[in-house]
């Protein structure tokens, strides 16, 4: 028999529905006592995502770090939160898988239970709770943040949200990168940006730009060329969500390193 | 003192049997067909925002007959187990066998207390499978008994002269368009007089193999069955 809570009206959410029903199957409902794991778990790096005419881009390295570790190299920190949206992470990989699954989960249960999808700004509102709720394990050490991106259909755009640890929501216009190399990847892509590009554009600015992450960040993995391991890109527009094929996001990475060749620092920019 | 009036217990459950199929007969039926690339469900359903057909999980769909308010309790509470079930183990692990089972003891239990009054409904929950050798059908009745269908399935209404039109009419393998017409067609013959039902009074939802993503589940919109029923 299924528990009455089960039948209640209500509630749309599942993570809300699960802090009722399995609140130990939430990934924030841990507490954590020490000094924290710092340095001891898997840590994902450099997500970078830039909006272009119709649509959104996300690329994600492929490096997980544990402490000075590799501790994988063919990790995948982009997926597609829903039809319409993707979501990248940085920080501790095993939380921030969780609440990958957990946000991926509460999108689809909401469609599901109230025969609509949400609204982008919904979607994005949701994510910030679910990321305050991991707040006591952030403050541990085991902080992870998202990077959310979306295709709003009522402005026929992309939109970009990043967030901090206290689940604070951020909309950023034009691009956006979290993780440890985002730094050098935004200073990249900042240079390499055009509100015009194509798609194809577009992915080579964040092939660029997590090169150039790579580059100057220990933690963020570079092309790895023997393995044949390149950033995994994810595209979403009015069609819904699209992941490249690895064959197509080599093509792009082997003409990005092959420029690399003749200039390890990149495409330049006009001065004035 | 008086004593209660004594009621045998196979009285009391034709009873609440009784009452429960009344309240069912009165809605239009709801057909389960096997097509070719899935299964489809076809209702016969007025309303645009008020399902009689929906998604529970990625192969898993739901399609009921008789009182909105209990079935849509029982709709919400499946897509709830399931999803719970597939993030705390993984997206694999959910079936409609155990969903079908979920509910079977929910509603048999509600049966046979005495308490509450029996849920006025029935309900298919279907999986579609790789090859249609694994599709899989349940319907669940009332009192929470479950049948394992094959090929095609009718509840609600009059679903004699419904189920005995798709038996003469049904064929395997049948592509999508053919599906929807003959379960179209078969909701019409619901009476001594055949009716013609209009791609606007259905709502039509398949679970597609052949979908790429995950999510099988698909509603069809009225242009689409509009043309279906167009092209014969």
């Amino acid at each position: 028999m299924l528990p009455t809570s089960f039948m209640a009206p209500g509630i749309s959410s599942f993570s809300e529905f699960l802090s009722v029903e399995a609140p130990h199957l939430l990934p924030g409902a841990r507490t954590a006592t020490g000094n924290g794991l710092d340095g001891q778990v898997p840590h994902g790096t450099t997500i970078v995502a830039l909006t272009f005419p119709g649509g959104v881009i996300m690329g994600g390295d492929r490096r997980a770090t544990m402490g000075s570790m590799i501790a994988q190299r063919d990790v995948d920190k982009v997926f597609a939160a829903d039809e319409y949206s993707a979501i990248g992470f940085a920080g501790s990989a095993g939380f921030g898988v969780e609440l990958v699954r957990l946000f991926q989960v509460e999108l689809e249960h909401y469609e599901k239970i109230e025969g609509a999808i949400l609204s982008t700004d919904g979607k994005a509102n949701r994510l910030s709770t679910l990321v305050r709720g991991h707040l006591a394990m952030a403050m541990q050490g085991l902080a992870v943040v998202p990077l959310f991106a979306g295709y709003d259909a009522p402005t026929d755009s992309g939109r970009i949200f990043s967030y901090d640890p206290t689940g604070g929501r951020h909309e950023e216009s034009e691009f956006a990168a979290i993780g440890s190399g985002s730094v050098f990847a935004r200073g990249s892509i900042k240079k390499l940006y055009r509100d015009d590009m194509s798609e194809q554009d577009g992915v080579t600015a964040i092939m660029q730009a997590l090169y150039d992450a790579a580059d100057d960040d220990s933690a963020t993995g570079g092309p790895d060329l023997t393995r044949r391991i390149f950033p995994v890109v994810a595209v979403v527009t009015a069609d819904g969500f699209r992941r490249w094929s690895d064959d197509d996001t080599a093509a792009i990475a082997d003409q990005v390193i092959g420029g690399r060749m003749q200039r390890p620092d990149g495409p330049t920019a006009p001065v004035v | 003192m008086t004593a209660g009036f004594y009621v045998s217990p196979e009285q009391l459950m034709k009873d609440r049997a009784d009452y429960a199929r009344k309240g069912i007969s009165r809605g239009r039926s709801v057909v389960v067909v096997q097509y070719a690339d899935g299964i489809l469900f076809c209702a016969e359903n007025p309303s645009q925002a008020l399902h009689k057909v929906s998604e529970i999980y990625d192969r898993i769909g739901f399609a009921a007959v008789g009182r909105y308010n209990e079935f849509e309790n029982l709709r919400i509470a499946g897509v709830r187990l399931m999803d719970m079930r597939g993030y705390s183990y993984d997206r694999s692990d959910v079936t409609a066998r155990g969903l079908a089972n979920a509910y079977a003891q929910t509603l048999g239990t509600i049966f046979s207390s005495g308490a509450e009054k029996p849920y006025e409904v029935e309900l298919f929950v279907a999986e579609v499978g790789d090859t249609a050798d694994g599709d899989q059908v349940y319907r669940l009745t009332y009192d929470g008994s479950v049948a394992d269908v094959q090929a095609h399935a009718v509840m609600g209404g009059q679903l004699e002269q419904v189920a005995s039109y798709l038996e003469e009419h049904y064929a395997a393998g049948l592509e999508q368009a053919a599906a929807i017409r003959l379960a179209a067609d078969a909701l019409g013959h619901d009476s001594s007089e055949t009716r013609t039902v209009e791609a606007t009074q259905l709502e039509v939802a398949v679970l597609d193999r052949t979908r790429p993503q995950p999510r099988k589940f698909k509603r069809l919109t009225h242009a689409t069955v509009a043309a279906a029923l167009a092209d014969s």
